[in-house]
């Protein structure tokens, strides 16, 4: 099989940000209808910046490499930052997945997205 | 960490050294072509047949009844189209399994393109065909059952000695896929009643790209390859002869001591599910715990996944195999799992670890010394399992 880079790698053995944010803010759980993989993420957030951020994965290895790293990419941006970060910076960032893996990041973008719309579901101030 | 465990032997073994020694002549000093008249070419031509009689022998089949063919993929090719193809006249009907190895399955795929008619049994939970779903899906016009011997994920053996007497009633020809069963279980093609049997060599510690087709005398089967006039005019091509003299080796080492290796296979086996299941929460064992190969562990740990755990394993030096829909190239989950009922996520945590003669009690005890901390570890990061 294609060999996964060094950077993956290290996010896979060592994933940051790992766990669950008892009172978060927002939450986003996406489920990938390729492989049947399953994502979530915590925010907190506070004036309009994510401030802390957990992830939990239930998928391969690229799956839970890109969930480190773009915890990592959104943490301390505005929603409005995290919300322009494509699965294709997400693997860049990681220098690279083999191709048959690409479709693994789009699991943490979409993560990030649904836990930003959750959240402004949820304190639609502009009502 | 320079420990390396190698616990995929399902997927290839390693080639046994008094194996590549019968090979290497034929790589150098003796290069004549087995169809030449010389000294060269008689000499490569003895050695095809020394192997044929080898293999006849393991099989209890005669001499003439041994085709080499460029593998298991192949050979389970030329038996299912070459049977329908030749026998088309007659019906064209075919019964097989869900679980078949994807080069039966594909195979019979094509087949309906041309207008063959498939039956896929279904089988039992403990991932065995019920006979009497086989005696029902007979019709008139069946021409070939083709059922695998022992399942290459599972390790799951079918009840051929039925399945033969059968299709012998019935007058129907019957195939098996013996790739996983080859060197590991006795087989007499006699006293199973089977008429094609698949096998290759790369999976009893032979070289990979070499492997047999067992025809009984007087089945109608078209000819695999044209040309030449190799393997009885049915498989033409300048024959691999390393590599079959290789098989022939392979084998007869194999078969030799099947009773003392299985014994020793099992009681390893059987110790390392009971350890897994009693160390690891929420662990399946996948296939029948009896009826299946000495060497085969088949687990599914719940809420985690198998490439995943393959990887974690891969740094602990221990090479390992999953029916994960990510580890599958065509991110579907084993056809295997699904036949046996898993839902999709667990089929997801499934971990296959197949064993040979070498791995050791050691190697059993550093597994399950390394593989409970690495479930605990993943389990932590599933969103599918609640406060952990
Ligand atoms: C049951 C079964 N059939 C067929 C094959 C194909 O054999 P080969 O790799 O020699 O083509 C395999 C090996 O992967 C197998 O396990
Ligand atoms: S998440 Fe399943 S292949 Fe990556």
């Amino acid at each position: 099989m294609e060999e996964y880079s060094k950077k993956v790698m290290d996010h896979f053995f060592n994933p940051r940000n790992v766990g669950v944010i008892e009172d978060a803010d927002a939450i986003g759980e996406v489920g990938n209808p390729v492989c049947g993989d399953i994502m979530k993420m915590y925010l907190k957030i506070k004036d309009n910046v994510i401030t802390e951020i957990k992830f939990q994965t239930f998928g391969c290895g690229a799956a839970v490499a890109t969930s480190s790293m773009v915890t990592e990419m959104v943490k301390g941006k505005t929603l409005e930052q995290a919300l322009e970060i494509t699965n294709k910076n997400v693997a860049e960032a990681l220098d690279g997945l083999p191709p048959i893996k690409m479709h693994c990041s789009n699991l943490a973008e979409s993560a990030i997205k649904a836990a930003i719309d959750d959240y402004r579901k949820k304190n639609d101030h502009r009502k | 960490m320079n420990r390396i465990i190698y616990l995929d032997n399902a997927a290839t073994t390693r080639l046994n050294p008094k194996v590549l020694d019968s090979m290497l002549p034929y790589l150098k000093e003796s290069y004549g072509n087995p169809s030449s008249i010389h000294f060269l070419g008689r000499e490569n031509k003895k050695a095809i047949d020394k192997a044929r009689e080898q293999v006849a022998k393991s099989l209890n089949a005669q001499f003439n009844e041994i085709f080499f063919t460029g593998g298991g993929s192949e050979s389970d090719n030329w038996a299912i189209k070459g049977v329908a193809f030749a026998n088309e006249s007659k019906g064209k009907h075919i019964i097989t399994t869900n679980i078949e190895h994807h080069a039966v399955l594909h195979t019979c795929k094509y087949l309906e393109k041309y207008g063959f008619e498939i039956t896929y049994l279904p089988v039992k939970s403990n991932g065995i065909i019920d006979i009497e779903d086989l005696k029902k899906a007979i019709r008139e016009d069946t021409i070939l059952i083709s059922v695998m011997f022992a399942n290459n994920e599972i390790g799951t053996i079918q009840p051929i000695k039925e399945i033969g007497e059968i299709a012998r009633e019935k007058g129907i020809y019957f195939h098996t896929d013996a790739v996983q069963a080859i060197g590991h279980i006795p087989i007499d093609v006699k006293e199973l009643n089977i008429d094609l049997l698949s096998l290759s060599a790369h999976k009893f510690n032979g070289p990979k790209g070499v492997g047999v087709l067992y025809i009984k005398s007087g089945v109608n089967i078209l000819s695999m390859i044209h040309g030449g006039g190799q393997e009885r005019g049915k498989r033409a091509g300048t024959e691999n002869v390393a590599g079959i003299v290789g098989l022939g080796e392979a084998i007869e080492i194999a078969t030799k001591d099947i009773e003392k290796k299985s014994k020793y296979l099992i009681t390893l086996r059987d110790r390392t599910i009971k350890e897994l299941i009693n160390r690891i929460p929420d662990t399946i064992l996948n296939g029948d715990p009896k009826k299946r190969l000495p060497g085969n562990i088949n687990v599914c740990f719940k809420y985690i996944e198998g490439e995943s755990i393959l990887l974690m394993l891969d740094m602990k030096g221990l090479a390992a195999s999953s029916g994960s829909a990510c580890t599958s190239g065509s991110l579907k989950p084993s056809h295997v799992l699904l036949a046996i009922g898993l839902p999709h996520e667990i089929a997801h945590g499934s971990l296959r670890l197949t064993l040979s003669e070498e791995t050791t009690d050691k190697d059993m005890e550093y597994l399950l010394e390394v593989l409970p901390p690495i479930v605990e570890n993943l389990r932590k990061m599933s969103p599918l399992i609640k406060n952990k």
